[in-house]
């Protein structure tokens, strides 16, 4: 048994190894002062300085952040009725198209999304003279898409173990449907929300292939800089902009994750205290 | 709309509102239910219909058009030839041309053996990795999980990029072997098959993780106890029972993992040299390179009849799951 349980545990001591490795060795380079990435020349923050003087960078970012932010709400929006739709409505007309189109987004290989997203709004603007060109707008619909199936499959699977009984006695107490989806669903739903934006806007933060099908010359997301300067070799810029994007999604998830323990120990917490009241009266 | 929803949302007004006192009030309280439901419905499906289903038809209509200079750079199908009668033109010499010219099917097959392969390798290291996180106690799974998780959350592009300065002739691997004195010149490990692989794998590991786990979390440990109770060694319960059981998760990992991994253009781009031979590449340079729109049309049509069949498997597991959930 002893033996067992020292073989699974190196498997994960492996992969873990295999995960975290490449990437603390890209931290770690990103404070060298050498500009050859693997050999080591002493501490130097210069690579930081530099990275916040690239211009072209940091306006990529800034075109980034907000395709990133305008795609996740939409996209949680729209997943969230999607999933709405798929836990609660049961049969409606054209459920199994439905299911197929939100789910293939999940595998699909990102340069045929890319292509015929391109190919559509290429074939709209001909035909219908919009979007006219194309740029930040194309490339918000273009993510918002893929991560709505995203959100869709976390919301579904956070509102397939809800306890309805709450909705129920709501509704039962009769509050009109709106508002108990408003009230009652909504707020225990929002771990399942929060989570699901969180997922888009670095989905969308990330992408490469399909921005770069769906972007316009005068719309370079920060992916597309990142991309080409890499072709052109290894720099420590890039290894400093890494360090970054690693600290604020480890800082973002590790606060996403404490808020949303805490929210459910409050809410088992007032379960419990609940089902004594109701005992001791 | 149904007409059986519609008597639910008529019953459950009445009830609602004893006796309908007021009657205009139920009336528009059912408008707006009506309208609340449609909405619901109506905007996801318009918005998927719009930007999922119509470009995949658009690319299938392209992919039968003829490469011309111009823009929009391919002929048109449909011609109204002198206002009179409309002319429907397929050209089929996209298709043909991908046949003829032996590149393509090489790519194709190129692309579905390195997906398989990787999808193998990380099925070999995410399966001993996603039972031991379900077999931890739960406050080290939470750990575990969130360490799987977090790759996801780094960017892809980045970490892709991590394995060049490892990698490359004058990377962390060869500079470190060879101040060992173990070899004397770098050994090629930077765009060959074999950083392909572990790029692939390197990159989809947690997909192959995540619902190895949420299948072997659920499973019922007196299952496996009750034949190691009845004499079963290890190994032999290993192979009868948990596998088995845990086929579901091995389906949807191996899907995750394969159905991207085929169209791949980052990692081979990046990692396998100039050399590498994958469809997802070869899409790209139709397209940026050749800017010949039909024939990178008519590649990712190619490219959708081959996962068909994984992505409905995929599909159907995806379903299976959903219903479940709601059973639970």
């Amino acid at each position: 048994m002893r033996n067992r349980s020292f073989l699974l545990l190196s498997a994960l001591a492996f992969g873990f190894a295999f995960l975290y490795l490449p990437i603390l060795l890209l931290i770690l380079f990103s404070f060298n002062e050498s500009r050859l990435v693997t050999v080591w020349g002493g501490f130097s923050l210069k690579w930081y300085a530099e990275l916040f003087q690239n211009e072209q960078m940091l306006d990529a970012a800034l075109v980034s952040l907000r395709v990133a932010t305008t795609s996740a709400t939409l996209a949680t929006v729209l997943g969230t009725m999607a999933a709405l739709m798929l836990v609660r409505f049961g049969r409606f007309r054209g459920r199994l198209l439905f299911t197929g189109m939100i789910t293939a987004p999940l595998v699909m290989p990102e340069v045929i999304t890319g292509l015929s997203l391109l190919l559509l709004f290429v074939s709209l603007e001909t035909t219908l003279g919009w979007p006219s060109g194309r740029g930040i707008d194309t490339i918000t619909i273009a993510h918002t898409t893929f991560c709505m199936a995203y959100v869709a499959v976390v919301v579904q699977s956070r509102l397939g173990g809800l306890d309805r009984s709450v909705e129920e006695a709501a509704l039962d107490l009769g509050a009109r449907p709106f508002k108990a989806f408003m009230v009652i669903t909504l707020p225990m739903l929002a771990p399942a929300l929060v989570s699901g934006w969180l997922l888009s806007f670095t989905l969308s933060l990330d992408d490469l292939v399909i921005a770069s099908f769906v972007a316009g010359p005068a719309s370079t997301t920060l992916p597309m800089v990142v991309f080409s300067s890499v072709r052109l070799g290894v720099t420590p810029e890039i290894n400093a902009l890494a360090t970054l994007l690693v600290l604020v999604a480890t800082v973002t998830i590790l606060i996403a994750a404490a808020l949303m323990g805490r929210q459910e120990r409050d809410r088992a917490r007032a379960v419990t205290r609940a089902v004594a009241k109701e005992r001791g009266a | 709309m149904t007409a059986g929803a519609d008597t639910r949302a008529d019953a459950e007004q009445a009830w609602a509102k004893p006796g309908g006192e007021d009657h205009h009030a139920t009336r528009l309280q059912r408008l707006v239910k009506r309208f609340g439901r449609g909405t619901v419905i109506g905007v996801p499906y318009v918005w998927l219909l719009l930007f999922f289903l119509l470009p995949f038809l658009i690319v299938l209509k392209i992919s039968f058009a003829e490469f011309r200079l111009g823009l929009p750079p391919y002929t048109p199908l449909l011609e109204w030839i002198e206002g009179s009668y409309l002319q429907i033109r397929l050209a089929l010499g996209n298709y043909l041309f991908l046949l003829d010219d032996p590149l393509y099917a090489l790519a194709y097959l190129n692309s579905l053996k390195v997906a398989a392969v990787a999808t193998g390798i990380a099925l070999l290291i995410g399966y001993p990795m996603a039972y031991a996180i379900a077999r931890a106690s739960p406050s080290w799974r939470s750990v575990f999980l969130l360490l799987v998780i977090l790759p996801f959350w780094t960017s892809f592009l980045i970490r892709v990029y991590a394995w060049i300065g490892i990698l490359k002739n004058n990377g962390l691997i060869n500079n470190a072997l060879m101040a060992l004195g173990l070899i004397d010149e770098p050994l090629p490990l930077l765009n060959t098959e074999f950083s392909l692989y572990v790029g692939i794998v390197y990159s989809y590991l947690p997909f192959m993780v995540l619902p190895l786990y949420a299948t072997l979390e659920k499973m019922d440990v007196s299952l496996m106890e009750a034949a190691a109770d009845l004499g079963c060694r290890p190994f032999k319960v290993f192979l009868t029972v948990t596998l088995p059981l845990s086929m579901p998760g091995i389906v949807a990992g191996s899907m995750l993992v394969f159905i991207p991994a085929v169209g791949e253009f980052v990692i081979p781009d990046l990692l396998g040299g100039a050399g590498t031979l994958m469809i997802g590449k070869v899409l790209w340079s139709e397209f940026f390179n050749n800017r010949d729109w039909p024939v990178a049309s008519a590649v990712a049509i190619a490219m959708l009849v081959f996962l068909v069949i994984p992505i409905v498997i995929f599909q159907h597991y995806q379903q299976k799951q959903a219903e479940r959930a709601e059973e639970s």
